[in-house]
């Protein structure tokens, strides 16, 4: 929401931000030369709010506009995130929860490098699976690689612990991490803002380049660097204001992120529960003693994996206390945190309602009509009617929905660029016809790679790329090639001209596309069949570019 | 005060425009505001909710606990079905009548409307009957708005300054069909209640409705500036 509420001589104005958009803001005021991403639900929002506010007549005013260019992937965002913050700039990158898995290998090896201008990684993971395949909890991945973490529980949390972390980031030398949860990611709430933040910060650049250059010697040195760091992590965390301890009556809750909203609504502000709220990791392990010897019980509540839980009960528990939570069935561990769940754990009664649960079958998504998906699938689904051993591997995006009736043509989908490789992998494993289903900016994302051994090892496959010129399942954002010269990046790759077929998925064309569909899978060697026509959404005057 | 509403219909049905409009409208009145939505795939026709909260004091969690909605405002019949069990027991039902049958079991339309209309407070509407009568096919969502408009204690003339905001790119004669759906929706709530307390069923006071002349709706209905 663009018209905010300004607050005479404050300096500060209220908005209405979605708590990625409050993430965004809060590294535009903290002085950030730069956010990185690619496109994933639900973190599209912190990149979008940015690339929108260039645009938009809040820029200009002396404030310099952001670098919020999406990403080829994960990785890439990362690295060119880690390389701004090298040139002495600081650097926003984000991503959902499994693209930290693709941005894995820079993000821990950043805890080496460590940072110069500040570097905060925002990753929202998504517990409940709202439009993910799993709900890994990005904690323990901060934990790996060492580096603190911030876990907001409300929009105005993130906005501050944002301008917080770059400066945390730069004091450490080290990469921050701020956890969101969808929850918080996609909802809105009052935010007090700053009326102007920092232009551009400026810290110079790196003094010793052998810091960020991980051969073994310095790695080892850097390695002793970051473990010597974690006692003063420790203390920052213990002194932090965000891990607020409050004693009262023998029953406690420890409670991170969001899941202290979900406890208030339920027990109110002037509970009898001890409350220890913990929103800044590692954990501070004092503040949890004075709480554990304090208590007789004690709930543990967070969105996500039993990640304080199963520390703090560790392998042999703590004699003479109860400690409750997802390892003891207080809570489910699987699945999203609601207030009714915190509610059922803490022993209360849930509200009297209406109806106590909805019956109602459930509204699975479906291609839109007017999909050009539809047209490619229709055409690959009848060829394969003549060739019932064939598997079709699948791939991540709108096309995901082919694995639905009417299609049901897709048999997997596990993670960005999977299909290619694993279609190779079948093809040598005895399957024909072995087929790929993938988008254009999936394959894009990670199927460049898989695809380059395919070609020069001419595996009998058939790889379709439904080349629809943008990334539509999050919204449409602009793909990073398309038209011919997407044609040629394939061709580059090694995929013999012969083999590399276009299609233009459209009912008039079904009968031309079922003969070469049949010609390209009777092919014996690899074959890339591209299957090009825009989405409809974004052809839809007003649609965003 | 805290006011709760969820709001309910299937993707592409506008409902985040309508979270837009409460949560506006709220901040121009310095209510604190929380609201919460699911988006990802369930843009592509599945199921679209968000939870909107307003209040003078401060609102500790994005989600509604079930049982504390107030409203339920829904675009579609069986959407506002599958959320009743956050409403209030004494709680209102606002839905519109017109359904999307885009998945396989599709309940029966009439059963369905039995269903709602068991709640004491409620309101069934033909949105796709009404959004013709304002002149644009689009703005079922604002119909249903409109109908909700006095559970929320937000008055018609609050929701024209957001509606203009949130449309004047598409032109003036959007907004206008926007504030004219907002308001006949706000009337044909009422002559829907007038119709209930008259002692007639749901189905005999949605006729009525549908047999209105189409001047019917104006002017009084249908000016900006009135009903506020």
């Amino acid at each position: 929401m663009n018209s905010a509420k300004h607050e005479q001589g404050s300096g500060m104005k209220t908005e209405i931000l979605l708590g990625d958009e409050a993430i965004a803001l809060g590294a535009l005021h903290a002085g950030i030369a730069g956010v990185f991403s690619y496109p994933g639900t639900p973190a599209t929002e912190i990149l979008e709010y940015l690339a929108k506010w260039n645009q938009g007549s809040q820029a200009g005013n002396g404030r310099k506009p952001v670098v919020a260019d999406w990403s080829a992937n994960e990785k890439v965002a990362y690295e060119e995130a880690l390389g701004m913050s090298y040139a002495g700039k600081r650097a926003l990158v984000s991503m959902k929860h499994v693209g930290l898995n693709v941005a894995a290998d820079p993000f821990i090896n950043s805890a080496l490098t460590g940072a110069n201008g500040g570097l905060v990684l925002v990753v929202a993971d998504d517990p409940g699976m709202h439009s993910s395949q799993n709900e890994q909890d990005s904690r323990f991945y901060a934990q790996f690689a060492q580096i603190p973490v911030y876990e907001p529980s409300d929009q105005q949390e993130a906005y501050y612990m944002t301008l917080e972390a770059f400066e945390q980031s730069e004091r450490l030398g080290l990469p921050i991490m701020i956890r969101l949860v969808t929850r918080l990611a996609h909802s809105r709430g009052n935010v007090k803002v700053l009326e102007h933040g920092k232009n551009e910060v400026t810290v110079g650049v790196v003094g010793n380049p052998s810091d960020w250059t991980l051969m073994p010697a310095n790695a080892r040195r850097r390695f002793q660097r970051l473990v010597d760091a974690g006692p003063k992590l420790q203390s920052l965390a213990e002194e932090s204001t965000h891990n607020v301890l409050k004693l009262a009556g023998r029953k406690g809750i420890i409670c991170s992120g969001i899941a202290y909203g979900y406890v208030l609504e339920n027990v109110g502000p002037a509970t009898d529960f001890s409350i220890l709220r913990i929103t800044q990791y590692p954990l501070p392990v004092n503040k949890i003693r004075q709480l554990v010897e304090h208590c007789d019980e004690i709930t543990v509540m967070e969105d996500g994996y039993p990640f304080i839980e199963s520390q703090l009960r560790g392998v042999l528990q703590i004699p003479g206390k109860a400690i409750n939570g997802k390892h003891t069935g207080h809570l489910p561990m699987t699945g999203e945190l609601t207030p009714e769940l915190v509610r059922k754990a803490l022993g209360m009664e849930l509200h009297k309602s209406r109806v106590q649960e909805s019956d109602l079958g459930s509204r699975p998504p479906r291609l839109c009509t007017g999909c050009p998906h539809i047209d490619s699938y229709n055409a690959l689904v009848e060829v394969l009617e003549s060739y019932p051993n064939a598997v079709v591997f699948g791939d991540i995006g709108c096309y995901t929905l082919g694995a639905l009736p009417p299609y049901s043509a897709i048999q997997s989908c596990v993670d960005m660029g999977a299909s290619i490789g694993m279609a190779r992998g079948a093809a040598l494993g005895g399957v024909h016809p072995s087929c790929v289903v993938i988008g254009d900016s999936t394959f894009t994302h990670s199927g460049l790679s898989g695809l380059l051994g395919a070609a020069n090892h001419n595996t009998n496959m058939t790889v379709f790329i439904l080349d629809n010129s943008t990334v539509a399942m999050t919204g449409g954002q602009e793909a990073l090639i398309g038209g011919d010269k997407f044609i040629q990046l394939v061709k580059g790759l090694g995929v013999d001209p012969e083999h590399l077929r276009t299609i233009v998925p459209l009912p008039k064309s079904h009968e031309k596309n079922v003969r070469i569909i049949r010609e390209e899978i009777e092919h014996k060697g690899l074959s890339v069949i591209i299957s090009a026509r825009a989405c409809i959404q974004i052809r839809k005057p007003g649609a965003k570019k | 005060m805290i006011k709760n509403t969820v709001l309910a219909g299937v993707g592409g049905q506008g409902i985040l425009s309508i979270a837009y409009c409460i949560c506006k409208a709220a901040l121009n009145r310095d209510y604190q505001i929380k609201q919460s939505e699911v988006h990802g795939m369930a843009q592509r026709g599945g199921n679209v909710e968000s939870h909107v909260r307003f209040s003078d004091d401060s609102i500790p969690s994005g989600l509604i606990p079930q049982g504390k909605a107030d409203v339920i405002i829904a675009v579609e019949p069986v959407e506002a079905l599958r959320h009743e069990n956050y409403l209030k027991p004494d709680g209102c039902i606002v839905s519109s009548i017109s359904p999307i049958k885009n998945f396989n079991n599709y309940p029966d339309p009439k059963k369905l409307l039995e269903r709602i209309a068991q709640a004491k407070d409620h309101v069934l509407l033909n949105s796709k009957h009404l959004a013709k009568v304002a002149g644009n096919p689009r703005v079922e969502n604002i119909i249903i708005l409109g109908a909700a408009s006095d559970r929320l204690g937000l008055g018609l003339n609050e929701f024209d300054t957001v509606l203009e905001e949130l449309f004047s790119a598409k032109g003036e004669k959007v907004v206008q069909a926007n504030q004219r759906a907002l308001r006949i929706g706000r009337r044909a709530a009422e002559i829907y209640r007038e119709s209930l307390a008259k002692g007639q069923g749901p189905h005999t006071a949605l006729e009525h409705l549908e047999q209105l002349p189409e001047n019917a709706w104006d002017p009084e209905a249908a000016t900006p500036g009135k009903g506020g």
